[in-house]
């Protein structure tokens, strides 16, 4: 059993370090805490969910047109909202405010177009058999989820650390006052890594028919807490702690679920709180505490 | 400590007009419902408005005063004025027990007490200590029951919350507190305990959430922990004193009046309208008055208390 739980949470894990990548490339660039992630994750699940009912597609193929539509989204939210926002001097609370009224407004308008009611697709859109690794045997499902996270986790490590954008990317993220003076233009790919980290949401969305059965328009609001809570385990601000930090949220899950079930809801909570209070920075991260 | 006339009038006004209210105006519940927001928006100003810190999750204060009312009146069976002030105190405890957030900056800690809000709600729905809080089933007070006690003693905490925010807003602890928050760095040079200052208002904040939370279980008499941990009653709060204007006396309760009352008079009884309509409101505010009406008064040249 214990075999198992270890095993499934590295699968978990990498779901998680998906589902908190997008949101942590948002706060990396921004210093933004986007709290419609949840709901963005929402829509992409949908997105996946309507392609496969109404057109018969299967989810890995709308990955692609998702990626289309949530990169231009993201950016032009980010035009509309950020530039408005970046003059206050309490930038960081009132993005706080601004974020969770757009999760109401997103949340509001998924249950008017769809309805209350979760939706899942067929699992075995993957394939039929289970998988056996190691003398375990895991749905096919997870398995494939967990390849796809991967996958988007590569490339998301292939776009800051072998492409121009994402040297600029992580130019504004280290200062942004300096990325400007050195001829970075600043808005531009701060909003690109907006569509991106809402990209990455909608898939991480899409993988959680899977990972996690089903999903609802109200989807949005614990699943960003525990996207949080996977970043801030990793390290605000560090990519490549977010996917540590979703293996260990992943592991920690599948290992309560096993021992102690009642309790495992209560997990991303106090990961989240214990975190903060003994390494506020998280695992790789910077020192965030100040006077 | 209460110099001017219009300071004592407010502290005072207020409560006689919510005690008077119900003899012209038939819906209890709803003004007793507008005393709980305008107490819980008034404990965020303290918190908020005089040191930036913004709790999410300030309504685990308003569910364990709640709970811890209610637990002391079934299990110690102590009169529901003596529970109250219990209830108060276990608010102030949590709020004890959470301190170490104050080290945490920005959006770290107003995520943080949104996650230590939601632990304390599933530690208490939990089926596992039925015998101890009820578990997911709720709590019943039908024996304490007394809405009219309930109603006036909401109303006294009003006034007492509103005391506290003039307090601030008038005393040396007050300014010292704007200076922490517009910057801490040179108040702490200046001498300023910043720690101590914010657990000071953090503590009162809690307190006062926690008493609400206990008058309004004492009033409901009948509801579950989904009731009470609500985090969008906390959020409803905060929005509350955005839109009047954070860190004065006047911009929560012009808050709570405006947007209470519109929300009532207009009364949507679809769900998802309504959060439409609100999700809208709280993007339009931050957008185009990020300081509140006052903000519009005080460009008026009218000073705010």
């Amino acid at each position: 059993m214990l075999e198992f739980s270890l095993l499934a949470g590295i699968l978990f894990g990498l779901f998680f370090g998906l589902v908190g990548l997008g949101l942590n490339l948002i706060f990396g660039v921004m210093r933004v805490v986007n709290l419609a992630h949840g709901d963005f994750m929402m829509l992409g699940a949908f997105g996946a969910f309507w392609a496969y009912n109404l057109l018969g597609w299967n989810p890995l193929i709308t990955i692609p047109l998702q990626g289309l539509a949530f990169v231009l989204a993201g950016m032009v939210l980010y035009y509309i909202l950020i530039p408005r926002l970046v003059a206050l001097k309490d930038f960081e609370m009132i993005s706080l405010v601004l974020f969770f009224g757009l999760s109401q407004v997103i949340e509001a308008l998924a249950v008017l177009a769809f309805g209350n009611n979760p939706r899942s697709i067929f699992q075995p859109v993957f394939g039929k058999l289970p998988v056996h690794f190691l003398g375990q045997t895991f749905p096919v499902a997870w398995a494939a989820s967990a390849m796809v996270s991967l996958v988007f986790i590569i490339l998301v490590y292939f776009y800051l650390f072998r492409t121009r954008a994402g040297y600029a990317t992580r130019a504004v993220m280290a200062s942004r006052d300096e990325a400007a003076a050195s001829g970075v233009n600043v808005d531009q790919i701060s909003a690109l890594a907006f569509g991106i980290g809402l990209f990455l949401a909608s898939v991480a969305g899409m993988l959680s028919l899977f990972m996690l059965g089903s999903v609802s328009p109200d989807f949005g609001g614990g699943i960003t807490i525990t996207a949080f809570a996977v970043v801030v385990l990793g390290g605000l601000g560090n990519p490549l702690g977010t996917v540590l930090g979703g293996l260990l949220y992943g592991i920690a899950l599948m290992v309560m679920e096993s021992y102690l079930s009642s309790w495992a809801n209560i997990l991303p909570y106090i990961l989240l709180l214990a975190t903060l209070l003994i390494k506020p920075g998280g695992i790789l991260g910077k020192e965030v505490r100040h006077v | 400590m209460f110099r001017k006339p219009l300071d004592l009038g407010l502290i005072i006004l207020i409560p006689v007009l919510f005690a008077l209210a119900p003899f012209v105006y038939n819906n209890q519940l709803l003004l007793f419902n507008a005393m709980v927001f305008l107490a819980l928006a008034q404990g965020i100003n303290i918190i908020y408005g005089f040191t930036g810190y913004l709790p999410f999750g300030y309504v685990g204060f308003f569910g364990a005063g709640a709970y811890g009312t209610s637990l002391a009146i079934i299990f110690l069976h102590v009169p529901a004025l003596i529970g109250v002030l219990l209830g108060g105190l276990t608010a102030l405890v949590l709020g004890l027990v959470l301190s170490p957030l104050l080290r945490l900056s920005g959006a770290y800690f107003a995520i943080a007490t949104l996650a230590a809000s939601e632990a304390v709600y599933y530690v208490i729905s939990n089926p596992g200590l039925t015998n101890v809080t009820k578990g997911p089933y709720g709590i019943s007070l039908d024996k304490a029951y007394a809405p009219h006690l309930s109603y006036l003693t909401m109303a006294v905490i009003v006034g007492l919350v509103t005391a506290v925010v003039v307090y601030l807003k008038r005393s040396h602890l007050g300014l010292s507190l704007k200076a922490v928050r517009d910057d801490p760095l040179s108040s702490e040079m200046a001498g300023i305990n910043v720690e101590r200052q914010r657990m000071v208002a953090w503590i009162w904040s809690a307190l006062f959430a926690g008493l609400t939370g206990a008058v309004f279980a004492w009033q409901i008499s009948v509801f579950y922990p989904d009731t009470v941990f609500d985090p969008s009653i906390a959020i409803f709060a905060i929005v509350f004193t955005l839109f009047g204007g954070a860190g004065t006396v006047l911009g929560p309760i012009l808050g709570v009046v405006v947007l209470y009352g519109i929300y009532n008079v207009i009364g949507i009884t679809e769900p998802q309208y309504f959060q439409l309509i609100y999700g809208v409101l709280i993007m339009a505010l931050v957008l185009f008055l990020p300081e509140g009406i006052v903000s519009l008064l005080k460009r008026g040249g009218i000073n705010v208390l």
